[in-house]
């Protein structure tokens, strides 16, 4: 571990996260000071989030000159095929026999199946007290890491700079919003908000870097509810638009659900390993001082096999546990000694409660964890039931949606069920295939019938999710998050898209616009490219990431039989895919203008705009490809972090037996290979032709179509009732309860607050009356007129005759001067 | 026989206070009678000049040199300061006659009892 370039890797991640954050904070103290209306924030936040894009592709460069480009391992899983089948049959057939399993490994020597990812774990801040399991700031590296950096920064610069062109029209003392009213009719005028938005979008950016470089559950868990605080002000900014404070709330609740079942599942966690540590603690020999979750459920003396932690054991067995304590205490006596002898009979009798009930226990509490975590990702990633917030938040600025609701945060769930891969049971994996499966195939079906433009990316966001659900949950772990580095490429570049065209038309209706590609051809040609990646035109990136999942359900199908299911809808989901997103194009860039007023006004994006959408384009089409020669592509990279122990398979169910998960490297035979391709270019194709019959030639008049299949058409037109069904089921409800406590509090609370105010008015009426009026004024009053009557009756000696005065002071001093005498006993003259 | 040794014995303190007390009696009588201002601020000098009288004849080392360093000075400081006290006293008091003059067109001080209780 000692004295690689890979040291420096937390240092310039560490900042890489850290460089949003003070321009954050510079926006937040002088945003509105920074140069004219706040231009300068835009150049604050754009040049902030580029250091954080150069300190991450450094770490990259440096992560392939130490580790190399990972390449062998993926020759490795193509060209030994065969016997990796056959080692995989073994392990299948026989459960629990690792020894032959050991056998294998040993054969296959340096075979991938042995090999370790390269990991980085260590704690900047211990936050916990010592005594007590360890919780602080600590970082998880390994490449997923590194490229979820690289891809997260890139995507993020460039809608910084694309923001800067997007947003200019805040830069203005007042800002007309169009779509929101005030209360007597006439739109809203406000200042521009120029410096804000780019404030969020800094604390987004730090939020969503922290969360990947997170170490523990903990921390990741406080980044996961920071990004949604940075979605929720996001969606928000419009605040004056109703529909947007609306949509805010719906996603900041809906996303709560999630959280709620991820907090379930960090307790289950938490109390059945003690630890929240992705890594294993070090010392500075390099010896492992204390376990991480991912080596506690997968143990290296395992072989990195799925294997149920003693501490869960304990937790599930927590009566027997008590009753051998009690036992050595009764008969040895409350003595340290005799703890220790329990500790040690407990440990003796872990492995007979390990294959008893007690282990049944114990890996129901890894589902429950597991169903929590996921739970969490469900929400943030949209996901079937919880998909309702992601359409809704398309009320935020378009940047927004390509890199806040597209690109990153809610790839945030993928990433996570990606990191939690290892600690997933087959159990727990079959439900996320199940859930994606249902979101991909729903989403794309809503796709078809949106006229916004951007709903029907946001469903397509949905649906893609769906995929890279799909494929961890069939155990593709590099199709999925493969997926999701190319899907954020394409879909920021099609939502930026979309707010280019936007920008130029002033709706989100697509049925107001038509033929723009004369008048926008950037935009226009950079969404095609999109189209054809999200689509999965041969040799654009999406192509090779849905061929790769596509093919993983096919491996699944295989090794579970009746489990087809998942083939077909991921086949005609990307059948629809094609479909809605050519719908998409034709409808807004091809044919005659809908509207003439729209169509006048449009013209092509500021530079600041389009350069983006070009660069992204770019990618969108190549990022999937391999530096030809050295072998380095997304996958070759993706390979050296997949978790210790998946290679071979994650394993076999054991609630449902015959559930197997085989080595993901099957699925990248040449005869499935071949037919995946085959199938998903041909669904594809039909999806693209049957687009190009009803919206560009106009062979088939959809809107006939709608009308022949008028009760679909409602259907998929209300969101498959997604949200009346919420709303009859939750918020009715809800509402109901709430008038009803309203009506309480009116009633009954506000009785018992008003009649013992008025008793208070009545004591203190009677107090004024009595003892204040009678008695205190009574004395005083009296002692007054006293002084008053004195003071008249001294009046009279004032008569203001001068030489009276003197008269009074003589004979006053004479008298004065006899007194004393008199009083003294000396006479005048008495010597 | 009070009065018939004063004619005896040589002058001492008890003659000064003598005329000092014939003065002060002259000015209050004076302060009391007239009723013309200016008559009045005289009389208040009378007053103060027998008071004045009294300081000197006190200050006499004769009656406390019990001290080594007293120079029997005291009496006359004092009477300077009531010296200087009475002409700035008589330039105040002749401001206000002549104000009193301007409103009244009299210098009466019976006319001056809007004052009173």
């Amino acid at each position: 571990m000692t004295g690689t370039a890979l040291d420096y890797l937390p240092v310039l991640l560490g900042w890489a996260v850290l460089v949003p954050l003070i321009s954050f904070v510079l926006v937040v103290l002088f945003g509105p000071r920074m140069g004219r209306h706040g231009r300068l924030a835009g150049y604050v936040a754009t040049g902030a989030i580029m250091i954080s894009a150069v300190l991450a592709f450094v770490s990259l460069f440096i992560w392939l000159a130490v580790e190399g480009t990972g390449a062998e391992l993926l020759q490795h899983g193509t060209g030994h095929d065969a016997s990796h089948a056959a080692a995989a049959e073994h392990g299948a057939g026989e459960g629990a026999g690792h020894g032959q399993e050991h056998a294998d490994k040993a054969e296959h020597g340096q075979s991938h199946g042995g090999h370790k990812p390269r990991v980085l774990f260590g704690t900047w801040y211990v936050l916990s007290p010592p005594g007590i399991p360890e919780i602080g700031i600590s970082y998880y590296i390994d490449c997923l890491t590194v490229v979820m950096f690289a891809m997260v920064t890139l995507i993020a610069t460039l809608i910084h700079i694309y923001s800067t062109g997007y947003m200019a029209e805040e830069l203005a003392d007042e800002v007309v919003d169009h779509e929101a009213h005030t209360a007597d009719g006439r739109h809203v005028r406000r200042r521009g908000r120029y410096h804000r938005f780019f404030q969020y979008l800094s604390l987004f950016c730090f939020s969503m870097l922290g969360l990947v470089l997170s170490g523990n559950v903990a921390m990741t868990f406080i980044f996961w509810e920071l990004v949604g605080v940075c979605s929720y002000f996001l969606i928000g900014f419009y605040i004056e638009r109703r529909s947007a404070n609306l949509a805010a709330n719906k996603a900041f609740i809906v996303n709560r659900v999630g959280d709620f079942g991820m907090i379930v599942g960090l307790m289950a966690l938490w109390g059945s390993l003690g630890t929240f540590n992705y890594g294993d603690t070090l010392d500075a020999q390099g010896h492992v001082q204390a376990r991480g979750l991912f080596s506690l459920i997968r143990p290296p003396e395992h072989g990195h096999r799925l294997h149920v932690p003693d501490g869960a054991v304990k937790a599930a067995a927590a009566e027997q546990v008590a009753a051998v304590v009690a036992d050595h205490l009764r008969s040895e006596g409350p003595t340290e000694e005799a703890l220790a002898n329990a500790k040690s009979e407990v440990q003796s009798r872990l492995d007979p409660w390990r294959r008893g009930e007690p282990g049944r226990g114990a890996y129901w509490l890894l589902v429950v964890a597991g169903l929590g975590i996921f739970c969490g990702c469900v929400g943030k990633s949209a996901q079937f039931p919880l998909h309702v917030w992601l359409p809704d938040a398309m009320e935020g600025p378009t940047p927004v949606s390509a890199l806040v609701h597209s690109a990153t945060m809610v790839a945030a769930g993928v990433y996570l069920v990606g990191r939690f891969f290892p600690a997933f049971v087959p159990e727990v994996l079959l439900i996320v295939a199940i859930i994606g499966c249902i979101t991909l195939f729903m989403a794309a079906t809503i796709a078809i019938t949106a006229v916004d433009i951007k709903r029907v990316l946001a469903y397509s966001t949905v649906s893609q999710l769906g995929y890279m659900m799909l494929a961890l949950g069939v155990g593709g772990w590099l199709a999925g998050l493969f997926h999701l580095i190319t899907h954020a490429f394409f879909k920021s570049l099609l939502f930026m898209c979309s707010g280019s065209v936007i920008h130029a038309c002033h709706t989100n209706d697509m049925r107001k616009m038509g033929g723009l590609l004369k008048k926008m051809p950037y935009t226009g040609y950079t969404m095609l490219v999109g189209c054809l990646a999200i689509a999965g035109a041969p040799f654009f990136s999406g192509f090779y990431s849905k061929d790769y999942i596509i093919a993983q359900t096919i491996q699944f199908g295989l090794d579970n039989p009746g489990w087809n299911v998942f083939y077909y809808l991921a086949t005609i989901g990307a059948s629809i895919t094609a479909f809605y997103m050519f719908r998409l194009w034709f409808m807004t860039f091809w044919g005659e203008p809908r509207d003439q007023h729209v169509y006048e006004h449009v013209h092509e994006s500021p530079p600041s705009m389009w350069v983006p959408l070009v660069i992204l384009s770019v990618f969108a089409v190549s990022v999937a490809w391999s530096v030809p020669g050295v072998g380095l592509s997304i996958e070759s990279l993706l390979e050296q972090a997949r978790p210790a122990g998946t290679a071979e398979g994650v394993g076999v169910g054991t609630l449902l037996a015959d559930l197997t998960y085989r080595s993901e490297h099957l699925s990248h035979r040449e005869a499935i290979h071949a037919q995946a391709t085959t199938v998903a270019t041909l669904a594809a194709l039909a999806g693209f032709l049957l687009a190009v019959v009803m919206y560009a030639k106009r062979w088939i008049v959809a809107e006939e179509v709608a009308r022949q299949f008028r009760p679909l058409y409602n259907f998929l037109w209300h969101k498959w009732w997604f949200d009346e069904l919420y709303q009859a089921v939750f918020v009715r409800p809800v509402h109901f309860v709430a008038r009803l406590v309203a009506q309480f509090d009116r009633t009954v609370i506000d009785w018992l607050i008003d009649g013992s105010a008025r008793l208070v008015v009545a004591v203190s009426t009677w107090g004024e009356r009595v003892i204040d009026r009678a008695s205190v004024d009574g004395f005083f009053n009296l002692l007054a007129q006293w002084v008053y009557d004195l003071g008249l009756r001294l009046r009279v000696l004032q008569t203001g005759r001068l030489r009276q005065y003197v008269v009074f002071i003589v004979v006053g001093t004479v008298a004065l001067f006899v007194l004393v005498s008199f009083w003294t006993g000396s006479a005048i003259g008495g010597r | 026989m009070l009065l018939a040794s004063l004619f005896t014995e040589p002058v001492g303190v008890a003659h000064y206070v003598a005329v000092g007390a014939v003065l002060f009696v002259c000015g209050a009588v004076c302060m009391a009678t007239k009723r013309n201002a200016l008559g009045v601020l005289m009389g208040v000098e009378l007053v103060l000049n027998g008071a004045n009288l009294n300081f000197i004849a006190f200050s006499q080392p004769a009656l406390y040199a019990d001290s080594a360093w007293a120079l029997g000075l005291d009496g006359q400081l004092a009477s300077i300061f009531v010296i200087v006290l009475a002409a700035a006293e008589a330039a105040v008091a002749l401001a206000i006659a002549l104000n009193f003059y301007n409103n009244f067109t009299s210098i009466d001080v019976d006319h001056a009892d809007e004052l009173k209780g």
